[in-house]
């Protein structure tokens, strides 16, 4: 599985034969990425490992940055509230998400029109859409008042600005990375199975439990892997719509760069993004959830 | 024999449901849509091998999606044993079912496919195994339980199919094209093992085909379907020696057409005039002197004569030339034209007794006045 995914570069090498002359043609999909991949060693690749390197090297070599965070309370408490914000988010959007990617694929005429629902605010800017919920959700914002006016309450209530708004906010712009991948992996189930289902005895509910739902997990695992990460690295949204107290770790991080505390921004950097690369590590290990995950993402 | 919970439509004996198709119809709804079946009526009895054979868009499968459920009909009534199912949805039909590719479930493992169709009907575990055990036997796979569909070849994918449309002992069995992706050598020894499992179980099986020789083959009866139709019902023999017209005549095997004309009656052989010669043909109709019509006989019917005929039965002859000759083995295959220009096959076995003719050769040849029917 793993010569699937290597890079053109790779496989280049692993495939010729060592007596071989070089055959230049087989070069030329690499030569053809070279500009972008130089563009993005310069820009992007170096200054990342700069930026890591602060967290151990500033102002002398030492991983006492690492070792400080052990009984650090303020990093710990963060650290905990990003993972419990991002497995909230995450349920939310499976829960939301799987019905809309069984609509997505069961209907045909309204098929274009889900995804257009779907895509459209996935194609606005997230500050643009976090400003939104900040307009529903405030003291005098929509959501308050259609709660008056219905009677449900009597003097507009806290949303904004708390964990919950945060968490709506949060489910609303990962929705489509959790539903692309449902729908694409449902998208891939033969109809002939859930005809010789139903032909074999089973009610639509025990065809959706013991043929769809199982079909469809490659899916579920590739959107809930995308949805978390994404999650644990959002900034944006919860610092315009969380609550004063909801300190994530991109937060915290933004901060300290604030403070010019360069070195422990960049230990928490460090922290953040091996949390998400040791999740996608354990993820590719588990059965076909690699494979979803690289067929989802084509 | 049967598994506690197994009570769905029509398990009440052990032999096969016969099932009574009326007025069959079914539209698509696009505007203007030609009908895809187009008022079919059927009786299929109750321990009968029928086929439905047709080219494709005759309807066969359409018919066949509308038995099992997963269709519903503009108009007409489907019964099984008496018992209307229209309004009952698929998987309370109780109806085996073996889908053209198979449609085995692929997170499944063989002995899981297999015993889906009983997990579904409640059946516990220990009886289960018993019988996924014993479906596999009958489909010659014992041993193959742990394995994915995937790590099977397309022969043992449709045996699995076949077990597990079984195991659960519907009365009534559907395939649909279960053969078409197969090998011809795969395909030969699977249709003898159809047959073998239809005489086992004692169930109506309702077989779905575009292939006329696997049709000939393995059916009681086959249903002909043309043009969402039934041409002709019949079995094997009656649709291959006295097909009902022309185009049951040129779907199943090879055929001749004669043009004629027709000159009299003499009880129900019609003497009609083809290139100049009378020809009899058995024909189930009246029709009237006078009128142009179609004879049809077999190729492997007729018999160079060059005068003499061995045969008993009352003849057919003709005066025709020969402007191909090709050797195919155990046949030779010679195309002839006669009078005019009616194009003639004839084929007749290999054999170094007989002799063989020459292109531009003139000959003669006889034929049986039975192997000659009026389209």
């Amino acid at each position: 599985m793993s010569e699937v995914v290597q890079p053109a570069s790779l496989a280049l090498a692993v495939s010729r034969p060592k007596t071989a002359p070089f055959d230049w043609r087989r070069a030329v999909p690499l030569l053809l990425a070279a500009p972008l991949l130089i563009y993005m060693l310069v820009f992007y690749a170096l200054p990342v490992v700069a930026m890591l390197l602060r967290s151990v090297n500033d102002p002398t070599w030492t991983l006492a940055n690492y070792a400080t965070l052990f009984d650090d309370v303020v990093f710990q408490k963060t650290f905990w509230i990003t993972l419990n914000t991002s497995v909230i988010v995450t349920l939310g959007c499976l829960i939301l998400g799987y019905p809309v990617a069984m609509g997505l694929v069961r209907s045909k005429t309204m098929a274009p029109f889900i995804l257009v629902i779907i895509l459209l605010p996935f194609w606005t800017s997230v500050l643009v859409r976090s400003y939104a919920w900040m307009v529903l959700l405030g003291r005098h914002g929509l959501v308050n008042e259609a709660l008056m006016a219905l009677g449900m309450i009597d003097r507009p209530i806290r949303i904004l600005n708390t964990t919950l708004a945060t968490q709506i906010a949060m489910i609303h712009i990962l929705l489509p990375y959790m539903i692309l991948p449902i729908a694409n992996a449902l998208r891939q189930i033969d109809p002939s199975l859930i005809r010789a289902a139903s032909g074999l005895g089973s009610t639509p509910f025990m065809t959706f439990r013991q043929v769809i739902l199982p079909l469809s997990m490659s899916g579920v695992a590739a959107g809930t892997l995308l949805t978390f990460v994404l999650a644990l690295g959002f900034y944006i949204t919860p610092a315009m719509v969380g609550g004063p107290r909801d300190i994530t770790l991109s937060m915290l991080i933004a901060q300290q760069v604030d403070q010019l505390n360069w070195a422990y921004a960049a230990t928490l950097s460090a922290i953040l993004l091996a949390t998400a690369l040791a999740i996608l590590a354990v993820a590719r290990k588990l059965p076909g959830v690699g494979n979803a995950f690289r067929t989802s993402m084509r | 024999m049967t598994g506690a919970g197994m009570n769905g439509a029509g398990s009440a004996s052990g032999s096969g449901a016969s099932v009574t198709l009326s007025n069959l119809e079914k539209t698509y709804d696009r505007a203007n849509a030609a009908k895809a079946v187009d008022g079919v009526s059927l009786d299929i009895r109750s321990g009968e091998f029928l086929t439905m054979l047709g080219p494709s868009g005759s309807g066969k499968t359409t018919t066949l999606m509308m038995i099992a459920g997963f269709e519903t009909p503009t108009a007409g009534d489907i019964a099984i044993d008496g018992k209307s199912v229209v309004a009952m949805p698929p998987y309370r039909r109780n109806i085996g079912m073996v889908f053209q590719n198979y449609a085995l479930f692929p997170h499944l493992t063989v002995e899981e496919n297999v015993g889906f169709p009983l997990k579904q009907r409640g059946v516990p575990k220990a009886e289960r195994a018993k019988l996924v055990a014993e479906a596999l036997e009958l489909v010659h796979l014992p041993g193959y339980g742990a394995r994915y569909p995937r790590q099977l070849s397309g022969g043992q994918q449709q045996r699995v199919a076949v077990a597990r449309a079984v195991v659960f002992k519907p009365r009534l069995l559907l395939m649909d094209e279960p053969l078409g992706a197969l090998d011809k050598q795969l395909r030969e020894n699977l249709q003898l093992e159809m047959r073998r499992l239809h005489a086992d179980l004692g169930i109506t099986f309702i077989y779905v085909t575009h292939d006329q020789e696997e049709a000939l083959t393995m059916s009681d009866r086959i249903a002909v379907m043309n043009d969402g139709k039934v041409a002709q019902v019949g079995s094997p023999e009656d649709l291959y020696d006295r097909p009902d017209n022309r185009f049951v005549a040129g779907f199943i095997g090879e055929s001749n057409f004669l043009p004629a004309i027709v000159r009299g009656l003499e009880d129900d052989v019609v003497i009609a005039e083809c290139e100049g010669t009378l020809i009899r043909a058995l024909c189930p109709g009246r029709p009237t002197s006078g009128e142009k019509v179609t004879l049809t006989t077999r190729p492997e019917r007729l018999r160079f004569t060059d005068g003499a005929w061995s045969g008993t039965t009352p003849q057919n002859r003709l005066s025709v030339t020969v402007t191909e000759a090709v050797f195919a083995g155990e046949r030779c295959r010679y195309m002839l034209q006669a009078g005019d220009g009616t194009s003639i096959v004839l084929k007749e076995p290999s054999s170094t007794a007989i002799r063989r003719r020459a292109v531009g050769e003139r000959a003669e040849i006889a034929w049986s006045v039975a192997d000659t029917i009026l389209v």
